[in-house]
């Protein structure tokens, strides 16, 4: 039996408006707990319901919070808990506990070896300090549209795995980013793992994006796979977009393009352009209009896919 | 309601009553008495208030006083031992790494942090390396350029 399933809903940074004086840079109160087991924290999160988050690397929460964006009346803090910080191969699958840093996850072997597309992403993610706390698992919690790790885990194909009240289940990443900061997790849930497949072999990978600044948030980004088959053609082609909706999209219209065909440059321009041609309502904010992202989503489909192409084709 | 909170920092046992809405650089200037640590954004995009937890540079201004009860802290103070500027002040001050100075803190803890790490990073390691700190009036030559003139050298 399927538990009840509510969305858990935040508020988004973007369009935010200055108050009289300025914006508030301190948090309202709230009550804190930091449980030792995840059970405990299952429990603490059950009883608050809508009014709880949870806290573990804290870098999109926070700042969440000192400007007032967003006011749960409980913060259920993960960081006392133990075991949750593992990144690991198993099973054909990079596998990553909520409290594994994206640091220690840029920096794994186990990650270089077998998925380097997830290292690929978090380099792009802000700055070291930022992630030194912040976490993979609470970026794919927190959904920002215009984060890379979502789009990476829609791109291939990863597992959540949730736990809560009613016990565990596994979220296809498809299914899991509903929209803007909203997510497949009901209130007392926990995005517990993640689970990423392996790069197959004789496939390469990309991830490219635009933002004003290195670190900041893209303004548009793309995820491309390619894996080669003995004649060089295409037999598996993966594209993803993030930053152009309310979450990260696959774009089968540019992957149809590619699949089963050689991936020369006219045909990758194609795909590029049948991405650009498929997206039909990007957002437009301050950071950019619809319009640019469009075009600049288009740009970036090509710049990724001939990247995928090169690495796949090095890959012997 | 208030929690009894100790870290260490700069090797220095503090304890206080926090509420846990307090942030560590709040607790770091207010409670500790510790102002080299700068508030600038205060939503973790400009630097100005990393130190050291446990070894690890991190905005303190994005975690909780709270959640660094039992933690070893490194602020800006405890760069210079015996009235001796630390190496990397040093070479701030030759460099002209530092006008009106409110990035400074950050941008020394940053750098120390990079250096442990990576003891001889490139040119552009170390633009990379403090890419999470900004700086409004020097231009970052001289910054790049005094991390580069102390890396390499025996930590």
């Amino acid at each position: 039996m399927e538990p009840a399933r509510r969305c858990s809903r935040g508020v988004g940074m973007a369009g935010m408006v200055p108050a009289e004086g300025g914006l508030p840079v301190k948090p309202p109160s709230f009550e804190y707990f930091a449980p030792t087991t995840l059970d405990e924290a299952v429990a603490l999160l059950a009883q608050h319901g809508d009014e709880a988050k949870v806290l573990a690397g804290g870098q999109s929460l926070v700042p969440m919070l000192n400007l007032r964006l967003a006011r749960p009346a409980a913060l259920v803090d993960l960081n006392r808990v133990t075991g949750l910080d593992y990144v690991r191969a198993e099973n054909g699958h990079v596998v990553i506990g909520a409290l594994a840093r994206q640091r220690a996850v840029e920096r794994s072997a186990d990650v270089a070896a077998r998925q380097p597309l997830i290292a690929a992403a978090i380099r792009l993610i802000g700055h070291p300090a930022v992630r030194n706390r912040g976490t993979v698992v609470g970026s794919l919690a927190h959904a920002d549209p215009a984060a890379e790790l979502p789009a990476v885990a829609v791109a291939l194909g990863a597992e959540m795995v949730v736990t809560g009240p009613n016990g565990e289940r596994v979220v296809a990443a498809d299914d899991f980013f509903v929209s803007y900061l909203t997510v497949d997790l009901a209130p007392g849930e926990v995005l517990k793992e993640a689970r990423f497949p392996a790069l197959p072999p004789r496939t390469g990978w990309s991830i490219v994006e635009v933002a004003r600044r290195f670190g900041d948030f893209a303004l548009a980004g793309a995820v491309a796979t390619l894996t080669l088959d003995d004649q060089g053609a295409a037999s598996d082609v993966r594209v993803a977009l993030f930053g152009v909706a309310d979450r990260p999209v696959r774009v089968p219209e540019a992957e149809q393009v590619l699949r089963g065909e050689r991936p020369d440059d006219d045909r990758i321009a194609a795909a590029a352009e049948a991405a650009r041609a498929a997206l039909v309502d990007p957002p437009s904010d301050v950071h950019a209009s619809a319009a640019y992202r469009r075009h600049v989503a288009g740009v970036l489909v090509g710049r990724a896919l001939r990247e995928a192409r090169e690495r796949a084709q090095a890959s012997g | 309601m208030k929690r009894a909170i100790a870290l260490t920092i700069n090797g220095v046992r503090v304890e206080a009553e926090v509420e846990p809405r307090k942030t560590l650089a709040d607790f770091i200037r207010e409670d500790a008495e510790l102002t080299g640590t700068k508030l600038g954004c205060e939503h973790g995009v400009c630097g100005a208030c990393t130190v050291l937890l446990n070894g690890e540079a991190v905005r303190s201004c994005l975690i909780f006083a709270v959640q660094a009860d039992g933690a070893e802290i490194m602020t800006v103070e405890g760069l210079a031992q015996n009235g001796q500027f630390h190496k990397l002040q040093q070479a701030f001050w030759e460099n002209h790494a530092l006008q009106c100075g409110f990035c400074t803190p950050g941008f020394l803890m940053s750098s120390y942090a990079l250096l442990q790490e990576n003891p001889n990073p490139t040119e552009d390691e170390i633009r990379e390396g403090l890419s999470g700190n900004i700086c409004r009036c020097t231009g970052y030559q001289g910054i790049v350029a005094a991390v580069k003139s102390v890396a390499g050298s025996a930590e």
